[in-house]
């Protein structure tokens, strides 16, 4: 094979750079087995675990099973959004992956799209995986495209806050560190946010500042919707504005090497 | 192309005051020991880092402000690093292919360098060797004008460097500009049409290899022979200009002009005189020397 050096250079088309790093985030990710275990067996058992947990977890009036599965829905968001996202940006960070980008023709704009896109590709399989599941175990949501619609907004404005937190950590701090710290991250928005437990279980007083977290607004947004409960923009205002003061601080700090 | 430029790290500048310019569709390779400020000039030219003072210019841009433009057009091999954990290499090098408008042909690229032996093998568990040809099949598969290669060898087996080598040349007879750095003598002297030494930070030497050994001392011819030789009678008998010492006893040093009309004296000479060198040399100066002559120090130190 004959191989022509002649300069040629250029960038490929902006879509087709976004697609190739989302997809490339995306295959790596489902091939790594602990951000695998992270994104899909917890969840997995923490809904199967739940709804065999009886008297032990008390989620409060209603169907066990309802009540659990958007919290599941928003625990594998945040896991795959946040944690997945944070450990392994501060590892290509580490390993010069990032330098090695910086230096190619994707900005970092697309590189901050190929990530939103790989993990989004990563969540449709993990809340189709869910869905079946919980299905099996007498899941029923409020039906209709409303509810439907809503959540997947919720999601996607979710993913946006939830990965530019984790890069704003990944591109600040130390690989180790972040590893670290995104997982006491998740733990924090996980209790803090009535990821699982849901809001009302929580002490009046507290209530309030956990529906300004992230993850409390991604999960009882997703409860209300497939509650049948009354829609509200809230949580989507929340989540927006999270994703915009994170998305500006990331912009600002981030560091490719 | 690189004017004045200052790069300092706390008060310590790693590049101080350098210049130079790279000629287009030329290998220019920056020369120097480790710490000498060949990776921070280099980075400065791909963007990477900020000059504290003085500036350079990339294909007449400036590598901070005009990034976008440049990224495209420039190919840079880092001098480690750079990929996933988890990917496979020849993935890592089309996916690289990928975020460029006509890449080269990859199945040929990784024939050329050899990287099909790579196979399923995740990144971090490929050898040394095979992570550096993939770093330099990366900074060239976009089909780049200007290409920068940190320490584009090292660590690589005879046969790789050999393969690394001709890969450049072909580079430049394609009509792509390559900058490389190196503490490779034989790398700077076989490979480049410019040498620009550096040592501290500070620029002590630019040429063609040719240049660089030319200047100074005149190449020399050394030979051993029975000792207390008359070498005033030999050095008579050399072209004009030459000089002979026998430094050690028995050791002769000829310097001069070498060239085979010396060399045919040199041994008429003997013959006249019933003398039978043990061994006979032509000592060429090599980068190595001119080196230790510049900064008094041995290069790979």
């Amino acid at each position: 094979m004959s191989l022509i050096l002649t300069p040629a250079p250029g960038a490929a088309p902006l879509p087709a750079m976004v697609a190739a790093q989302a997809g490339m985030e995306a295959r790596l990710l489902l091939r790594n087995g602990e951000q695998l275990l992270l994104a899909v067996v917890i969840p997995l058992l923490v809904l199967v675990g739940g709804q065999q947990a009886g008297d032990l977890l008390d989620l409060g009036p209603g169907r066990r099973i309802d009540i659990l599965t958007p919290g599941v829905m928003s625990l594998a968001v945040l896991s795959t959004s946040f944690t997945s996202v944070a450990i392994s940006t501060g590892f290509e960070r580490r390993y010069g992956l990032l330098k090695r980008l910086g230096a190619s023709p994707l900005s970092r704009p697309a590189l901050l799209a190929g990530k939103v896109g790989a993990v989004l590709m990563v969540e449709v399989l993990q809340l189709g995986l869910i869905s079946v599941v919980a299905a099996a175990l007498g899941w029923q949501p409020h039906g209709g495209v409303r509810p439907v619609l809503f959540v997947v907004a919720l999601v996607i404005t979710g993913t946006l806050a939830f990965v530019a937190l984790g890069l704003l950590m990944a591109g600040t701090l130390r690989a180790e560190t972040t590893l670290a710290a995104a997982n006491l991250g998740y733990l924090l928005l996980l209790g803090g946010g009535g990821v699982v437990v849901p809001l009302h279980r929580y002490p009046d007083g507290l209530q309030p500042l956990m529906e300004l977290l992230p993850s409390g607004a991604l999960a009882e947004g997703t409860r209300d919707a497939f509650g049948g409960a009354a829609l509200g923009p809230g949580p989507l205002v929340v989540l927006v504005v999270w994703a915009l003061v994170a998305g500006a601080l990331t912009v600002r700090t981030f560091r490719w090497e | 192309m690189v004017e004045d430029l200052v790069v300092a790290y706390g008060a310590r500048p790693a590049v101080d005051h350098l210049s130079f310019t790279v000629a287009a569709a030329s290998i220019t390779a920056i020369l120097g020991p480790n710490g000498a400020g060949k990776t921070t000039t280099v980075e400065t030219c791909e963007g990477f880092r900020r000059p504290t003072a003085g500036g350079v210019r990339v294909l007449g841009h400036d590598p901070h402000r005009d990034s976008a433009w440049l990224r495209p057009r420039v190919g840079v091999m880092l001098q480690s690093g750079g990929a996933w954990s988890g990917v496979r290499a020849i993935e890592m090098l089309r996916h690289i292919a990928a975020l460029h408008a006509e890449p080269l042909d990859v199945d040929a690229l990784v024939e050329r360098l050899g990287l099909g032996s790579c196979g399923r093998t995740p990144y971090r568990r490929l050898s040394g060797g095979q992570q550096q040809r993939l770093a330099l099949a990366m900074a060239v598969v976009g089909r780049p004008e200007l290409v920068f290669l940190d320490e584009p060898t090292a660590g690589l087996d005879p046969q790789g460097r050999q393969s690394a080598w001709q890969l450049v040349r072909d580079l430049r007879d394609a009509g792509v500009t390559v900058v490389l750095t190196t503490h490779y003598m034989e790398e700077a002297e076989r490979l480049a049409d410019t040498v620009h030494v550096i040592d501290a930070g500070r620029l002590v030497a630019s040429g063609s290899p040719a240049q660089l050994t030319a200047r100074g001392a005149e190449n020399t011819v050394r030979f051993w022979a029975s000792p207390g030789l008359d070498v005033r009678s030999l050095a008579g008998a050399l072209p004009t200009g030459s000089q002979v010492e026998e430094p050690t006893s028995g050791s002769y040093v000829v310097s001069g002009h070498v060239n085979p009309q010396l060399l045919a004296a040199l041994t008429a000479w003997c013959a006249a005189h019933d003398v039978l060198t043990e061994g006979l040399a032509v000592e060429r100066r090599t980068l190595e020397d001119v080196f230790l002559d510049l900064t008094g120090r041995e290069l790979r130190s």
